[in-house]
């Protein structure tokens, strides 16, 4: 099967937030796109959103040169956290959901070769309930992820990004 | 906007069988609905039920039926299947991304699309997206049928396990066409009892609550629904798949209805009872939505501009479909100012309620000896629960909140073993 974004091309960098808007903090992936979508250029960023991550989103990795998943997370160490991923056969496949190396993972399955560089940009949140809305401190964090983001898109390349690795 | 977001796995269910509900509310009954809009809510509901089954099938129980129930639990996931079986990996995954691309190609995203709306459709397809569409269809069918027949290989090669592990003799709910067809998106009630007989047929779903009653219990938040003439202690059913293909008299797709009379014929009963046919008859329904798929993919409907209609309003809208785990009930009232005074959902899952419940209970009879509880029983526990392929961790990906945990508690209540499943994999024994 061919893989075509809606525009029929695949475009070189893929920004990839994840997370339920109406479930509180898990709402900073996808709210972290919607302010890439009003703030940049997207000539050469695809911006992909779902509630979670599955076994087909390897195929999304295909034809990029770089890669940042954005999710919310209660493990932050600081008010994001910025990784670099690596394929990681982890326990998630036996779950809905998937974290991001699992991902690569699949894909290295399927592409029997390395996916391109990803990285994870992880959010601080703290309250995930239904009908919540984002708490404070995660806006607060949110922010500041936001802040960060300008310094990784003026330099989108690997060696760039690995530069800014906070974790 | 808001029901989708109910659901991770099936919003589009929740979105087509709320947008049904309130087409009634504006007053647009199903066969008042221009033919284009049916037609493509119908696309987009084979697409949903096409990838939800894919990625149940293949990422969740493939794992388990191709190495084996009590198999290393670090080699069941489907990093093994590509790694062992690249070729049946593969394809699942594919399959699902299809599923996922009609999707996005009907309602605009994978997830959350808004293409259905009050009384109608907001768009058709182009040509560019339809022949884009068509260009792996085949492939799709092809794959479908060829994981059909790796189902019934596995099944049939230990018949006496998989026709009875957890298994219960059940009545069974769904839809179907007015011809008894096999029916995903719209039609009426069929309920046939263990024996195969009906219950009802054609009923009407916007009185499902003349048919249908719930009932509470004080240990759970999940409610029990139960056919009223047959009451609380006989009433209660078996919806999804396996309730679709033993209510349905054929499916109208030719490859499909192949597949649905060699599982009907593999027991010789009138109604197939087994638990783990859930899996076949999932794998049945995925050929079928690729066959309807193809189908719609060559109609003209689907790229026609007569996408919307109107009526005069109501206050009451109750809409149901045949979502991937069973029926699905969205019923509102809404005051004169269009605010939702009451809502009503029966979702799937709670339908399996009470045969998850008899399930396990089949599964503690066969595979619990002593006052012991044991990996081996946690881990078929786990297989029965998962033929009904229940959504009861929608919504999040927070992992960790949700660990499995197994109690054994003796009948004067008293807690005599405990087991927790880590979300992690590791198991933990706390004493009683």
């Amino acid at each position: 099967m061919t893989v075509k974004s809606n525009d029929l091309m695949v475009k070189p960098v893929l920004l990839f937030g994840y997370g339920n808007l109406s479930r509180g903090d898990d709402a900073l992936g996808p709210l972290f796109l919607e302010y890439v979508e009003s703030h940049f250029d997207l000539s050469n960023i695809e911006l992909l959103t779902d509630f979670q991550l599955q076994i087909e989103h390897a195929l999304d990795l295909e034809n990029r040169q770089l890669v940042l998943f954005i999710d919310a997370s209660v493990a932050c160490v600081n008010a994001f956290d910025f990784s670099e991923l690596t394929p990681a056969k982890d326990d998630s496949y036996t779950t809905h959901a998937m974290s991001p190396a699992a991902v690569l993972a699949v894909y290295q399955s399927i592409k029997k070769q390395l996916p391109p560089p990803c990285f994870l940009l992880a959010i601080k949140g703290e309250s995930f309930e239904l009908g919540e809305g984002v708490s404070a401190n995660a806006q607060n964090n949110f922010a500041a992820a936001c802040q960060f983001v300008e310094r990784l898109l003026d330099s989108p390349s690997p060696d760039a990004w690995r530069n800014f690795i906070n974790v | 906007m808001l029901v989708q977001r109910l659901c991770g796995i099936c919003p589009v269910s929740h979105h087509l069988a709320a947008a049904k509900a309130i087409d009634q509310l504006v007053g647009i009954d199903p066969e008042n609905l221009p033919v284009s809009a049916d037609k493509l809510r119908r696309l987009l509901h084979f697409g949903q039920v096409m990838q939800s089954h894919a990625l149940h099938f293949f990422h969740l129980s493939s794992p388990d039926l191709l190495f084996g129930f009590e198999s290393d639990i670090g080699k069941r996931n489907i990093i093994a299947v590509l790694t062992d079986y690249p070729d049946i990996g593969l394809q699942g995954v594919k399959l699902r991304k299809y599923g996922q691309e009609v999707i996005r190609m009907v309602s605009g995203k994978r997830i959350h699309g808004t293409g259905a709306i009050a009384g109608g459709m907001n768009k058709s397809l182009t040509k560019a997206e339809r022949d884009y569409l068509l260009e792996d269809i085949d492939q799709m069918i092809a794959w479908a049928a060829g994981s059909v027949a790796l189902i019934k290989k596995v099944h049939c090669s230990n018949l006496p396990y998989y026709d009875d592990f957890a298994t219960i003799r059940t009545n069974y709910l769904g839809l179907t066409k007015p011809d008894g067809a096999l029916e995903l998106y719209h039609g009426g009630i069929r309920a046939k009892n263990v024996e195969g007989e009906t219950i009802l047929d054609h009923f009407d779903y916007c009185r499902y609550n003349d048919i249908i009653h719930e009932e509470v219990r004080s240990w759970t938040y999940m409610k029990f629904p139960y056919l009223l003439s047959l009451g609380k202690e006989d009433g209660w059913y078996r919806v999804g798949p396996l309730a679709r293909v033993n209510n349905c008299d054929y499916i109208d797709t030719p490859l499909a209805e192949a597949a649905r009379v060699e599982f009907k014929a593999h027991t010789g009963e009138a109604m197939v009872h087994s638990t783990l046919a859930f899996h076949w008859t999932r794998l049945i329904e995925v050929l079928h939505c690729a066959e309807s798929i193809k189908e719609l993919l060559h109609d003209p409907d689907i790229m026609g501009h007569d996408l919307m209609a109107q009526g005069e309003r109501r206050f009451e809208g109750i809409g149901v479909i045949e979502a991937p785990r069973g029926t699905l009930f969205h019923h509102y009232q809404v005051d004169e100012n269009d605010i939702v005074t009451k809502a009503n959902l029966i979702v799937s899952t709670t339908s399996n309620n009470m045969a998850m419940n008899e399930s396990v209970r089949q599964v503690a009879a066969e595979y619990l000896s002593g006052r012991e509880l044991t990996e081996p029983l946690l881990n078929n526990l786990e297989v029965a629960i998962r033929a009904y392929d229940p959504c009861l961790s929608c919504a999040t990906h927070a992992v960790g909140k949700m660990p499995l945990q197994l109690e054994l508690v003796d009948a004067q209540g008293q807690l005599i073993d405990k087991l927790i499943k880590h979300d992690d994999g590791q198991i933990e024994r706390l004493d009683g």
